[in-house]
């Protein structure tokens, strides 16, 4: 081989090491075609819009609209459905249906369908309408944790302990949502730091993921980074998913540099169902027709048929008598 | 025998980030540089405003010359470098456009901000000029079945006439921009050469424009065509002469951006309230909203020289006077409807 040396000095620029040593270009030469290596070759996607959808939209959809959704939706290639929600209905009206959706859905055998589980209570329920997977929702924010569930942070995760508690004696996954990731619409920004704290208690505490939410769509591609930078340096990133909000259009940027820094696990909301509660009028949950689009276009594969996502997306706004907030939708029926 | 190959790690970078980068192996380096945190951004971003132009042009509603005026007057109190004023094109074919003298003479142009103004040919130019213009620009395409439909001749034919408008202003001293559409897709075509993009760019370039703007024109594009494609022009024109005109039909602008940030594009085309439909795809968007743009790279901490507030006030101007809900989701989001 020559004269190699065994180390290398730090910064070396790799022109200068081609130069010295042309046997070298092979092992750094780029592949050819676009630079998809900085990307993951396979993408998760979690589809959230039957519960964070339509749980944040004004009109109400009768249960047999929810589990024809859900029907649709498995019928696309989506692995993860995430079904409805064990809230009380006192809170989330929605959502009230709950049992009757997760006991009237064709629950196909490749795909997972769970469900939200705040509290033990919660859990039971789920479990007794024949719930195999559950969800757990944290926030890095204290004043949001107050707000949103009438407690700190150290006292939902000892609610969710019980959760996940139960739930691993059922053989049941559980999964961990941290919101307000990228900023609180009370508390304004969010330290990484923070952020980082409750995803490792989640981790801690028995979740398999969690999901790093952008809740009120605030974040970009820079507080994505810095954010994930903090959370990746205390957390494996193959645990991590990115549930971004498309309220400020920055959901697919934020959404590409999450995929840059590792992350290969997408929320996402089909026709981008649900709007933002903290900003009238706005939008809420980032499109799965559009990030399958983008996800497509890099060649990144999703198992996801983009034109079953297409028409059940067209199923659900025909329900709801609005109009969808996909663009790649809109484009496509144009 | 282990060597330890590594990268050029750019300073910009922390040592968490260069600990990732080293590597004991050869497929290990390969990988580990795959898995780098984002690269490197410019530290400046220049804004080309075309709402007035590209985004009027494909708006149903025609707006009368005063409105226009305003709005142009309103985007450079923005702090936008750049604002496409108006197109020197024959009103047959573009009657949202017919005002364009009436426009250049009644803007106010403030001190240091440019207004070029497009001129397909040298009858164009010469009424451009006459009419105070002191930029021009042309408009290529890297499709030729989209040339013959959109310009009724082919890419060479084209690129013919444009010889004649560089060469006055060349003359006259007058910068000239040029465009090239299709970049990432055609309407009619379908997939577009990388090879053809860089080719038709290296010809602009080579004329004598001082700046290429890459358009998506249908907004087909996702990051990994945008990064093929990027490479291949790079090659032929240098970057710091690249910028991209994305238009976000498939909602896919922003991450389309991003990624031409990363691979050392500095200039950004975008239109107030994301105006301009697409008249490929009826009822489907356009242009990406400069406001949109502007939220992400000062959230990147990319210097623009936009007053992000001004801007979103321009935006509400003209989208009342179009009677239209804005395309922007962060003026949607501050409810400046």
């Amino acid at each position: 081989m020559g004269n190699v040396p065994t180390t290398v000095k730090q910064y070396l620029d790799c022109g200068t090491l081609v130069g010295d040593f042309p046997w070298s270009s092979w092992l750094l030469e780029e592949k050819k075609g676009p630079d998809v290596r900085s990307f993951p070759d396979f993408v998760k996607i979690v589809e959230v819009g039957p519960r964070d959808g339509l749980q944040n939209e004004k009109e109400m959809v009768p249960t047999e609209v929810k589990i024809q959704l859900i029907d649709m939706l498995s019928q696309t290639g989506l692995s993860v459905i995430e079904a409805t929600s064990f809230v009380s209905s006192k809170w989330v009206a929605q959502m009230a249906d709950h049992t009757e959706v997760l006991k009237g859905i064709n629950k196909l055998p490749h795909v997972r369908y769970p469900v939200l589980t705040p509290n033990l209570q919660g859990f039971q329920t789920a479990v007794e309408a024949g719930a195999t997977d559950v969800a757990v929702f944290g926030s890095a924010s204290e004043t949001f944790s107050k707000r949103n569930i009438n407690c700190s942070i150290e006292e939902s995760m000892q609610r969710f302990e019980r959760v996940i508690s139960a739930a691993k004696q059922a053989g049941i996954p559980v999964r961990g949502y941290v919101s307000c990731a990228l900023g609180c619409p009370f508390e304004g920004a969010v330290q990484p730091t923070q952020v980082t704290k409750v995803v490792k208690r989640l981790l801690e505490l028995g979740c398999y993921e969690v999901s790093l939410g952008d809740t009120t769509g605030v974040g970009t591609a820079g507080s994505m980074a810095a954010m994930l930078h903090a959370v990746t340096a205390e957390v494996p990133v193959h645990t991590l998913a990115v549930h971004c909000h498309d309220t400020y259009g920055q959901a697919l940027a934020n959404i590409l540099t999450a995929l840059q820094m590792g992350v290969s696990v997408v929320d996402s909301s089909v026709a981008g169902l649900g709007g933002c509660p903290y900003a009238k009028g706005a939008s809420g949950n980032v499109s799965t027709e559009d990030v399958v689009y983008m996800l497509q276009g890099m060649g990144i594969e999703t198992g996801v048929d983009l034109s079953k996502v297409i028409e059940a997306g067209e199923f659900i706004c025909r329900a709801l008598n609005r109009p969808t907030n996909s663009k790649v939708a809109r484009a496509t029926k144009a | 025998m282990a060597a330890v190959l590594m990268r050029f790690v750019p300073s910009s970078l922390g040592p968490a980030a260069v600990q990732r980068s080293l590597s004991f192996s050869s497929s290990a380096a390969v990988r580990a540089i795959s898995l780098s945190p984002t690269k490197p951004l410019p530290e400046k971003v220049k804004i080309v405003e075309v709402g007035p132009r590209d985004g009027l042009q494909n708006e149903k509603t025609l707006v009368p010359a005063e409105v226009k005026i305003r709005l142009i007057d309103m985007l450079s109190e923005a702090g936008l470098p750049v604002v496409e004023a108006t197109s020197f094109v024959s009103p047959k074919w573009v009657p949202q456009m017919a005002d364009q003298e009436e426009v250049m003479r009644g803007i106010h142009r403030k001190n240091g901000v440019n207004y070029p103004v497009l001129t397909p040919n040298l009858k164009g130019y010469r009424a451009a000029v006459n009419a105070g213009a002191k930029e021009v620009a042309i408009f290529g395409a890297a499709s030729e079945l989209f040339s013959k439909k959109n310009i009724n001749c082919s890419v060479e034919e084209s690129l013919q006439r444009f010889e004649e408008v560089m060469t006055a202003a060349k003359q006259d001293g007058i910068p000239v921009r040029g465009y090239v559409s299709c970049v990432l897709g055609c309407p009619y075509e379908g997939k577009v050469s990388a090879a053809k993009v860089a080719e038709v760019a290296k010809r602009l370039y080579s004329m004598g424009c001082y700046e290429i703007s890459l358009g998506d024109t249908i907004g087909v594009g996702t990051p990994g065509g945008m990064i093929e494609m990027l490479e291949a022009v790079k090659k032929e024109v240098p970057v710091q002469a690249l910028a991209v005109h994305c238009h976000d039909t498939y909602g896919q602008a922003l991450a389309n951006i991003l990624v031409a940030l990363q691979n050392g594009v500095s200039v950004v085309d975008s239109s107030v309230s994301g105006l301009g439909g697409c008249p490929y795809a009826q009822g489907a968007s356009g242009n990406v909203a400069t406001e949109d743009v502007v939220y992400m790279l000062h959230g990147l901490g990319i210097h623009t020289g936009v007053d992000l507030h001004k801007l979103m006030d321009a935006g509400s101007y003209i989208c009342r006077s179009l009677n239209r809900r804005t395309s922007s989701k962060v003026a949607q989001a501050a409810c400046k409807l």
